[in-house]
């Protein structure tokens, strides 16, 4: 015990200016916005990194599934496409110009990270602002609904994903298009609820859910889920238990999508209220 | 040492003063900031306590930081060569080491001694403040001309302050 303290005392000079250094640098990266954000960009990329390997490393152990949903998924397209099916009496049929009209655009994306058992889950991505990706684009999976990105780096992307108590979308109940406000309720990965849904309309247990497309991150008919019971609320509203469609302990690849008229959209509605 | 005390006391209240609202406000071109408060840290008695450099180089700091709402930038770099120190001046002391009742200033040791002595502080002071301050090691030879070029200046204003230094002490 002496021993160590003769120690301590003998490189108190060293041991002081370390923990000095160590304080002026904790002030400098928590008070400075601007070497805060070189910080988190450099833990943020680097972690990315981390989890690429890993995510590369767990995407080979389930080659085999992958491999079916495949095949599935090619026996499907297979079974749409017109040479399966019997082309006579057609002579006149109208041009769909897909190009022309683009509204949302669609980018594929790997999920390196994911968390589902916080109270405000993210994920990460592995694509990031040189793939095109930008924040508020929606992220769902083979059409269902998966998140919001928060934040890009070069090659990587964080994603809020639903299971997170910030995240609010507008969504509608797909028979009778009543609209509200559905939000993740922290129990558990597998329901949300729906809520603002007045008293007076006809919902039963089963009915679909999905987004709103009032919003103009998400797309209109993104699969949310389906109501799994009802009860009401404060008088004239309904509080609806949707469980997710939606398995976030299995997403691997989802899509991005990016609107592309988003700022003209947003644009007219801020003119709109000025003028008010 | 304490009938030094009210002197530093002066002189840190007076360069804090200099620095931050006469010197903050100069900048030739973006290229030149000259940090003359470290003037306080290089003129300390030999006999200063390691552990008190420290921590005034550190208090020094923090106050500049807190006019200049860069917390921790400056603190960093006066902590830094405030460790530095002792090993400079063991290593540049004359031949019979350091008299008692003399400070580290041009009068005492000469013009040579005391370049030599200041550049090193300035200069190790200057290159952590300015690296800290971009934060990155990209673009290394634009931050490093403002290192030279400010450290120059800083030079020039220390050894002018000496003479002035050495005139009101004769008297």
């Amino acid at each position: 015990m002496r021993s160590l303290l003769n120690f301590l005392l003998r490189i108190h000079f060293l041991l002081l200016f370390i923990l000095l250094e160590i304080f002026s640098f904790s002030l400098l990266v928590n008070k400075n916005n601007f070497h805060k954000a070189k910080v988190v960009n450099f833990s943020r990329q680097f972690a990315g990194n981390f989890y690429t390997k890993t995510a590369k490393l767990k995407q080979y152990l389930s080659l085999t599934e992958e491999n079916q949903r495949l095949t599935e998924e090619n026996n499907r397209l297979l079974n749409i496409i017109e040479s399966t099916y019997k082309s006579d009496e057609i002579f006149f049929r109208s041009v769909n110009d897909t190009i022309l009209n683009q509204r949302y655009r669609y980018t594929s994306a790997r999920i390196i990270n994911n968390s589902i058992n916080k109270k405000y889950n993210f994920l990460t991505l592995s694509k990031g602002s040189e793939q095109g990706i930008a924040p508020e684009m929606a992220v769902v999976s083979e059409g269902d609904i998966v998140g919001v990105v928060k934040g890009v780096s070069n090659n990587y992307s964080t994603v809020i994903s639903l299971l997170n108590l910030d995240l609010k979308i507008s969504s509608k109940i797909k028979k009778n298009g009543y609209y509200g406000s559905l939000s993740w309720n922290g129990k558990g990965y597998k329901s949300a609820i729906l809520s603002e849904i007045p008293l007076h309309a006809d919902i039963q247990v089963g009915d679909t859910v999905m987004t709103s497309g009032f919003s103009s991150i998400f797309p209109e008919g993104i699969l949310i889920g389906y109501i799994s019971n009802f009860k009401e609320k404060g008088g004239s509203f309904y509080e609806i238990k949707v469980n997710l469609s939606t398995d976030f302990k299995s997403l691997d690849n989802v899509s991005v999508v990016g609107n592309l008229i988003q700022n003209e959209k947003l644009e007219l509605e801020k003119e709109t209220e000025k003028n008010d | 040492m304490i009938k030094l005390f009210p002197r530093y006391l002066m002189s840190f209240i007076l360069l804090v003063f200099l620095q931050v609202f006469i010197l903050n406000n100069i900048q030739f071109s973006g290229y030149i900031n000259p940090y003359i408060y470290i003037l306080f840290i290089i003129a300390l008695p030999f006999e200063t306590p390691k552990w008190a450099l420290l921590i005034l180089a550190f208090i020094l700091g923090l106050t500049i930081d807190l006019f200049s709402s860069t917390i921790g930038m400056h603190c960093s770099a006066t902590v830094f060569i405030a460790f530095m120190r002792p090993y400079i001046l063991k290593v540049i002391s004359p031949r019979d080491g350091y008299e008692s009742e003399t400070l580290p200033q041009l009068k005492y040791y000469g013009v040579n001694w005391f370049i030599k002595y200041s550049t090193v502080l300035i200069f190790a002071h200057h290159f952590v403040l300015f690296y800290i301050e971009v934060f990155r090691f990209s673009n290394f030879f634009t931050t490093f001309v403002r290192v030279v070029l400010s450290s120059i200046f800083t030079i020039i204003l220390v050894l002018i302050s000496q003479y002035f230094y050495g005139k009101e002490v004769r008297r």
